[in-house]
């Protein structure tokens, strides 16, 4: 039953690495017979501490990995630190990790900041950046930063997709953008002004929020004021359930772009009201778990089942634990092809060698692709609209 | 004309919210003469109290009354528990245990409830009150809550012994000892009415921000202002330093400098009230003798 | 000093010179982080120990510091030692500057000033208008340097030794400004500033002195910060930053030299130790590390170590 979900690009794969796996047994730093020492850091305490429940996902992923027997025999030892989200406290970490307990690579360093903190290190080291759990466009570089490789569908493609939208349905619309005044705030606006390309001057009005703000509600009357018909939303759960009520409450009714950060039915659209939610357009990459229309879909089920049996404290409609083990997947299924040869070097090879890559969790029809010039995991995403009960998908997968 | 008026009630619709974490700052100042960091967080947790209980299937103001006991017992067994064994440790020694409090605090609870935020019920009606559509019945109810709970307050601080007791006891420690007042136990009080004052700024809140960890975290640093700015020995004056925040810090950044700094000039503007009015607009000035 | 004074000082440079090369580099790095806080706690406790204003702010200077040398490095290629000075002189202004309205301000009122001062900085950071300077929310990355005329050390090793070299001077320079006509002006504001006005201080020149060399050393620890890290973005230098500043100096001793270094070992280390006992709740642990330090140490770590002495001199002129 366990084994059922682990698609059949996985075998392929595995065939295709076979010469790896046949040749000699190559190891470096962290990596030998009998384990592979996998390092990462993540914000368990301090402003970001809501993501911190990654870490424990992953953390749990794998132990399941060690009890069924481990990476083609070996064991993985994850090495996890707390950042507090703090880009200092990242590079003491991550040297802890790769020079002191020896890690063969640095999985998921969670932030665009504490990321780009330890970029230039973790590249002049040779030490694999694996999967960065940010959206940022800067990760794929492999000519300059060939150590490091994102993971998620990033901020500008995303915000690209809605301004190609908001172009071919409602090419006359008064824009206005609530978004979060920090890296991914920005990089969302400007992968969508990108977007809008010659016709930006559709942004009828632009706002911004602080995370530690009580409320949005200050922002979404101005955007009301400025008279726009359509509204790009680009925040976080919280802020994102506040302006979606708001907007209801107060009788402002734009065609509703969320950001996928925020797309989820079970910590968003629940709290804001899900007749509230009636009509909003977001993006997805994975399915959520929370969404009725995935209640009984074999994947969900498994991690449901995963997260009881490995992870029974974690919240069941947190989408970070969702992600959490679809991440750890990617890194399990590199490992796999890595086979004997475990070096750093050929870590990187095979992380930019996924082809046609199902993760289960995925949606339909989209698939992780790397090469040594495409260091962008997930680069295709899905237009989903809220029914008032499910996120109901329409046209086709979108990007690359 | 229309969105200025506009802003300027969701900014008091906000201010309350400060307005009323504001009040229970006052409350501890006013017993300890010191600013409790981690009223925010004992707030917090209190709401997560109530979560539960509601959760459990207790009826809304059943669990509402409860809550604000626990939040009293609270108050006073961390008072009588961890503040005690400092009392005579320097002022910043005293500041970082408020700190050690509110990083403990908030860990735990996001520990226990995990951080995805919570949806916490309100009180009041679904619809809004007179037909008016800026501010939510919800939003409407917690002001006037607010002005209840500072209400009882005055009534209680004025008109009962124990208030008044309480007051002495702050006020000048050793003459009321010679007076027979417990001091001692005053100071608990005022943390256990504190709290409980905390407990109900929470659940006012929580329906407007949603309940999660970091709840109170910006608004400790608004409501911190609007102690200041009102005068922090003054209930009446935190309340109305509440309101003027959250209209300022609405009008400001709607109007003329954009949400990106609204923060900052409001606090510049808190703080040139203050060098002007060193005491806050209702606070007392005090005198040093040499 | 006295003659053990000197002795004890001797050992601990000694063994502060062997120590990069007992142990990893990654290690020296800590232990170069070590010697940046503690001299932005030094210039915290200047400020708040010596002369009695509270700080919840000084956050900003660490980061006005940092900014100033990544800008110099990046943006103008000046050498890093270079910056130093600058970063120095900045922040000296901008405390001063802001310790000019902060003189009318006391006690709670100015911990919201100074602590307004903390949250807003990292937004001012983020501002369009700086942005072209400052990297915005991206930050700005920097470049180690290596030792210089053919030494045979490590960056990490050579960083430390010159965040030594910097330590050492500014904690001397402190000691003497301590000691001297200024710093005992300074601790009678602190303790009655009426009197002290009475007997002749000009407390307003002194205390937003005060100020200003206060901020000035934690901006050269900002900017020494910055080159150890080699890394600055708004995200560094949250309000936290502020705060665990100022449990650095309570826990390390409130108007005590040495008890900066303590701190610096405090914050530094003790957050790790919290993450080791435990994932869940690391703050908790933390938390539960500072009111034990407290509940043990009301005096700080310094204080403590001179009762301690104090008592073992007293037992050893008894015996």
């Amino acid at each position: 039953m366990k084994r059922f979900f682990v698609p059949a690009a996985v075998l392929v794969s595995l065939a295709l690495a076979s010469p790896a796996a046949l040749a000699q047994k190559k190891y470096d730093p962290g990596a030998s017979d009998k384990e592979i020492k996998v390092g990462h850091i993540n914000p368990y305490s301090g402003p970001a501490s809501a993501y911190g429940t990654i870490g424990k996902a992953i953390g749990a992923y794998f132990r399941k990995v060690n009890d069924e027997g481990g990476v083609n025999g070996r064991k993985i030892v994850f090495i996890t630190y707390d950042d507090g989200y703090s880009p200092p406290k990242t590079v003491e970490m991550a040297r802890k990790l790769v020079e002191q307990d020896e890690v063969l690579l640095v999985f998921q360093p969670l932030g665009t900041p504490p990321n780009s903190a330890i970029h230039k290190y973790m590249n002049a080291k040779k030490v694999p950046q694996l999967f960065v759990a940010t959206g940022a466009t800067k990760w794929n570089d492999p000519k300059n930063y060939p150590w490091t490789m994102g993971w998620q569908p990033n901020y500008q493609t995303e915000g690209s997709i809605y301004a190609q939208h908001i172009l071919k349905t409602k090419p006359n619309a008064k824009i206005g953008v609530l978004y979060q005044n920090d890296d991914y705030g920005k990089d969302y606006l400007k992968g969508f002004k990108d977007g809008l390309g010659a016709k930006a001057g559709m942004i009828v009005k632009e706002v911004s929020y602080e995370v530690a703000d009580p409320t949005v509600d200050s922002q979404i009357v101005q955007l009301q004021a400025s008279g726009a018909d359509t509204f790009f939303n680009i925040t976080t759960p919280k802020f994102a359930a506040q302006a979606i009520r708001k907007a209801y409450d107060i009788g402002w009714k734009p065609v509703h772009y969320l950001n996928n950060v925020s797309a989820s039915v079970g910590t968003v659209l629940t709290p804001a009201g899900l007749d509230k939610s009636v009509g909003l357009i977001s993006t997805q990459y994975l399915k959520d778990p929370t969404d009725k229309a995935w209640a009984n879909d074999a994947a969900v089920l498994a991690w449901t089942a995963f997260m009881k049996k490995y992870y029974p404290e974690g919240s069941l409609i947190a989408g970070e634990n969702f992600y959490g083990w679809n991440v750890a997947q990617t890194m399990v299924q590199v490992l796999k092809q890595a086979g004997d040869n475990l070096t750093r070097e050929n870590v990187m090879k095979q992380a930019a060698s996924l082809k046609d890559f199902v993760l289960p969790g995925a949606l339909p029809g989209i698939k992780l692709n790397t090469s040594p010039t495409d260091f962008a995991p997930f680069e295709s995403v899905q237009l989903i609209r809220f029914d008032g009960k499910e996120w109901v998908r329409f046209g086709e997968v979108m990007g690359k | 004309m229309e969105a200025f008026l506009h802003q300027v009630l969701a900014g008091l619709a906000t201010g309350g919210i400060y307005a009323s974490l504001a009040l229970a700052l006052v409350m501890i100042y006013q017993a300890t003469h010191l600013v409790n960091f981690a009223q925010g967080e004992m707030a917090m947790f209190s709401t997560y109290i109530a979560w539960s209980l509601i959760d459990a299937g207790l009826p809304y103001w059943a669990a509402f009354a409860l809550t604000v006991v626990i939040a009293f017992v609270l108050g006073v067994v961390i008072e009588r528990v961890v503040i005690r064994p400092v009392e005579n440790a320097p002022v910043l020694a005293v500041v970082v245990v408020f700190i050690a409090l509110l990083v403990i605090l908030n860990s735990v609870t996001g520990w226990i409830y995990t951080y995805t935020i919570k949806t916490f019920p309100s009180p009041f009606p679904e619809q809004p009150l007179f037909g008016i559509k800026y501010m939510s019945s919800h939003e409407m109810g917690a002001i006037g809550v607010t002005l209840a709970v500072l209400l009882l307050l005055y009534a209680f601080f004025r008109f009962t012994p124990l208030g008044l007791a309480m007051r002495a006891a702050a006020q000048n420690p050793e003459s009321s000892r010679l007076v027979g007042i417990r001091v001692g136990w005053m100071l608990a009080l005022g943390w256990g009415l504190a709290a409980a004052v905390g407990s109900v700024a929470g659940m006012m809140v929580a329906p407007i921000v949603y309940l999660d960890p970091n709840m109170m975290g910006g608004i400790l640093l608004y409501a911190f202002a609007a102690a200041l700015v009102g005068g922090v020995d003054n209930p009446g004056g935190a309340v109305f330093g509440g309101f003027l925040v959250g209209v300022l810090e609405n009008v400001l950044g709607a109007f003329v400098i954009g949400n990106e700094l609204k923060l900052a000039v409001a606090l510049v503007l808190i703080i040139g009230v203050l060098v002007v009015r060193p005491s806050g607009f209702f606070g007392k000035v005090y005198v040093t003798r040499v | 000093m006295s003659r053990r004074q000197l002795i004890v000082l001797a050992v601990v440079l000694a063994l502060a010179c062997a120590l990069p090369f007992l142990v990893s580099n990654y290690r020296t790095f800590q232990f170069t982080l070590v010697l940046v806080y503690a001299i932005a706690l030094l210039g915290l406790n200047i400020l708040t120990g010596y002369n009695g204003q509270i700080s919840l702010g000084h956050g900003a200077f660490y980061a006005i510091g940092a900014y100033c040398t990544a800008i110099l490095m990046d943006k103008f290629g000046v050498p890093y030692w270079a910056t130093l000075p600058v970063a120095g002189a900045v922040c000296l202004v901008a405390g001063f500057l802001f310790g000019l309205p902060a003189l009318r301000l006391e006690g709670l009122y100015l911990a919201l000033a100074t602590f307004a001062l903390g949250v807003s900085l990292p937004q001012l950071l983020k501002n369009h208008h700086v942005e072209k300077w400052t990297g915005g929310v991206q930050g700005i990355v920097i470049s180690k340097p290596d030792a210089p005329f053919g030494l045979p050390l490590s960056p990490d090793q050579w960083l430390y030794f010159f965040s030594l070299a910097v330590a050492i001077l500014m904690f001397a320079l402190a000691r003497n400004l301590l000691r001297g006509r200024i710093g005992r002006a300074m601790v009678a504001i602190r303790d009655h500033h009426i009197a002290a006005e009475t007997m002749g201080v000009d407390t307003a020149m002194v205390k937003s002195l005060s100020f200003g060399v206060s901020a000035m050393y934690t901006g050269v620890a900002g900017a020494l910060g910055a080159i150890a890290v080699q890394f600055v973005a708004p995200d560094s230098f949250n309000i936290f930053l502020s705060i665990v500043f100022l449990v650095g100096i309570v826990v390390g001793g409130l108007a005590s030299i040495t008890g900066a270094i303590y701190g610096a070992l405090f914050i530094q280390f003790v957050p790790n130790i919290a993450d080791e006992l435990s994932k869940a709740a690391p703050w908790a642990i933390f938390g539960v590390f500072l009111i034990l330090f407290v509940y043990l140490m009301p005096a700080g770590v310094a204080g403590a170590l001179r009762m301690a002495l104090a008592r073992w001199q007293a037992k050893r002129q008894n015996d």
